[in-house]
């Protein structure tokens, strides 16, 4: 029994490496010698390669690569090339969008956003072809696009924080800058310029979609695993079979909470979920400094926001006389 | 066995290690009192740590013997006191004995004076501790509502270095100007703004200029007036994570953090604070600017520009500067009132030369820098 209480995959496979089916003409072959690493099928499949690379996978990692590079380099000349600090620093430093001066112009000064713009682009490049590289190889390999359309919709939230939102603002120094804490703070600083993001229904819509999917994802997760005494990750192979790990999931949660998904549905839930966080989401950025200024008095407005009683007497806005 | 495993595990346990040691939490346990409605999240949180390090390094030294306000004045018995001439002979001396406690305790009366000749205005820091005196009675009487009548002294400041320990000046930070490393002024490790990748210029910005602190639209829609972004807004909040690391207090000590800018939710703290973030800027530019010609260049920044002071420079960690103990209760008619306003040329000041450095009167200041109403008189 001990067997299946375990963390990582308990049992490998070891044979020929698959080498995939055959790819149609006028596709470029899999690169790599296939080989099986122990470590890696502890957590997954042992087997690393053949991998397709492809003219738009290359494309798109050079282009990913270029844009990496640029925001590197420039973070490292903000520290004025000092290895030390770049390394020490690494985490604070950030490549910035221009300055709000500059609006929309593509050609501000190259030290003052112009390697921002132009990182913008390769990394927007590299991100979109890799997507469509997603949709052929799913294409290639007969299956639906759902993995590409998920993929899009990240790619969506990416695209309106960086580009879409702050086109519709008139100026690149609305958008996120390329670094660690840098961009954190952009998050935090962006939620209180406009009001509280908190007050933002779609904004709430991302979060719940967001913790449902975590919580969907445990519950699904736990199911299998829970049942993987009985096999239960071989899901198609018991689906209509009574007493099956399939069947007591199905009833453990039947039982519990009075509905079960099934198989197919549970997927079905996951894939939506999350596809609604970031869609949601970007809906909320793009509505946010365009059409709401202050999410919290539109809050007030629409009666969402719950008032509190006076509690800190004669507070008054000591600039309302005159004084700056 | 592989050997990367233990080198990562190796790695991975330094990194944890770091991250727990080295980041500056508060560790438990942790004072929290509610300030504000309750469900509204509103405490202010206090380090019983901090709380003790903070009583052991605030204690105000006691005064050292109370001085006879009567008899001869000082402007009579000593030449050259242009600023504390009122007080009684017993009481300037008792407050020159102090002053060498507050500020040069290790160097003594010379750190000001000729002792040679007391009266001579030939060592700088004598000019600026005269200017410094000025400036204590501006703060005492004219900013009550940020300093209350608790009111500062020089040890307020001081606390026994000649430099107040908590001072800032110009600094752009590395960087090449030319090609490369565009940073909009902030992505460095910034202490100004609590370490973090806050904008390191903000104390240039609000505590010596006058941008405005306020980004948030007072319109639930947009009208097209605020032009601030997200930009403005990080600087802003670098100015108040320099207010919160000074003063040792979270953002809840003055705000409703689900509505930062709304004053109806606010505690009356913030209206402290308000007060105060306008006393720091009218210190820098009427007091310590104008000392620019007497600071010798080792008293200068690297950009050539005066220390300047910010909210740490009295709070020093703490809400209340020496946990709100009043010094100047012993210190009223020196430094509780205004006696003498009158400012010197400062242009005309050489150190080691100059013996005697004459306030002005408001109507020998340059007319074209005061305002109408006195220029008239």
């Amino acid at each position: 029994m001990n067997e299946y209480q375990n963390i990582f995959t308990a049992i490998q496979l070891r044979g020929h490496p698959e080498a995939g089916i055959a790819l149609p003409a006028g596709d470029s072959q899999r690169h790599g010698t296939p080989e099986f690493v122990h470590w890696i099928g502890r957590i997954g499949n042992a087997q690393i390669g053949p991998i397709y690379l492809g003219f738009l996978g290359t494309v798109s990692l050079v282009c990913g690569i270029i844009a990496f590079e640029i925001i590197g380099l420039n973070m490292w000349a903000s520290v004025g090339w000092d290895p030390i600090q770049f390394v020490r620093q690494l985490f604070w430093l950030a490549l910035e969008p221009p300055p709000a001066k500059y609006g929309l112009s593509v050609i501000p000064p190259l030290n003052e956003g112009g390697w921002w713009l132009i990182a913008g682009f390769f990394l927007t490049t590299s991100v979109l072809l890799w997507w469509v590289r997603m949709y052929r190889r799913a294409r290639a390999l007969g299956l639906g696009t759902h993995v590409p359309w998920a993929f899009a919709s990240a790619i969506f939230l990416f695209l309106s924080l960086g580009f879409i939102r702050p086109i519709l603002m008139g100026s690149w120094a609305e958008a996120v800058p390329f670094g660690i804490f840098p961009h954190l703070d952009w998050t935090a600083a962006f939620s209180i310029r406009y009001g509280n993001l908190y007050y933002n229904p779609f904004h709430c819509l991302s979060i719940v979609f967001l913790y449902g999917s975590v919580l969907l994802f445990a519950m699904h997760g736990a199911t299998i695993l829970a049942v993987s005494r009985y096999g239960g990750e071989r899901e198609l192979e018991q689906i209509t079979d009574r007493g099956t790990a399939s069947e007591r999931a199905a009833l453990f949660w039947r039982w519990t909470m009075g509905f079960n998904a099934t198989m197919e549905s549970v997927h079905r839930w996951a894939w939506w979920f999350a596809v609604l966080t970031p869609l949601t989401g970007a809906i909320g950025i793009l509505l946010t400094g365009t059409v709401v200024d202050n999410w919290f008095l539109w809050g007030i407005k629409h009666g969402i926001v719950s008032p509190l009683p006076q509690v800190f007497e004669g507070v008054v806005d000591p600039a309302l006389g005159g004084a700056q | 066995m592989r050997l990367w495993i233990p080198f990562a595990a190796g790695a991975g346990a330094l990194l944890t290690i770091a991250m727990v040691v080295g980041a500056g939490w508060d560790l438990p346990p942790v004072d929290t009192q509610q300030v504000g409605f309750r469900g509204s999240g509103m405490v202010v949180v206090k380090d019983r740590e901090n709380t003790a390090t903070l009583a052991a390094a605030n204690v105000a030294p006691p005064t050292p013997y109370e001085p006879d306000p009567t008899g001869a004045r000082a402007r009579d018995v000593y030449q050259n006191v242009q600023v504390l001439g009122d007080l009684s002979e017993d009481q300037f001396n008792h407050f020159m004995a102090s002053i060498t406690e507050w500020v040069s305790p290790e160097q003594g009366c010379n750190y000001c004076h000729n002792e040679e000749n007391l009266a001579s205005d030939e060592v700088y820091t004598k000019v600026v501790a005269r200017r410094m005196i000025q400036m204590n009675q501006a703060i005492n009487v004219d900013w009550q509502n940020h300093v209350q009548q608790t009111g500062v002294t020089c040890y307020t400041c001081h606390r026994g270095n000649p430099v107040p320990q908590n001072v800032w000046f110009s600094d752009p930070g590395p960087g090449v100007p030319g090609m490369a490393g565009y940073r909009a002024g902030q992505n460095l490790a910034s202490p100004v703004a609590g370490n973090t990748s806050l904008p390191h210029d903000a104390l240039q910005a609000y505590l010596l200029d006058e941008k405005p602190i306020r980004v948030h639209s007072t319109t639930a829609l947009p009208t097209g007036e605020n032009t601030a972004g997200t930009k403005e807004t990080e600087q802003t909040w670098a100015l108040m994570m320099h207010m919160s690391e000074s003063l040792g207090a979270n953002c809840m000590t003055c705000h409703n953090s689900r509505a930062f800018n709304d004053w109806d939710q606010s505690p009356p703290q913030r209206v402290t604070a308000w007060h105060g973030i306008r006393m720091v800027r009218a210190i820098n530019n009427e007091y310590m600017l104008g000392l620019a010609p007497v600071f010798p260049a080792n008293r200068k920044g690297p950009e050539g520009d005066v220390y300047k002071v910010n909210c740490a420079t009295c709070h020093q960690g703490a809400q209340k500067p020496l946990l709100g103990v009043s010094m100047l209760k012993d210190y009223v008619d020196s430094l509780g009132k205004k006696t003498e306003t009158g400012v010197p040329n400062y242009q005309d000041y050489k150190p080691g030369e100059t013996q005697l450095m004459p306030s002005r009167t408001s109507d020998a200041i340059d007319p074209a820098a005061v305002p109408t109403k006195v220029a008239a008189k």
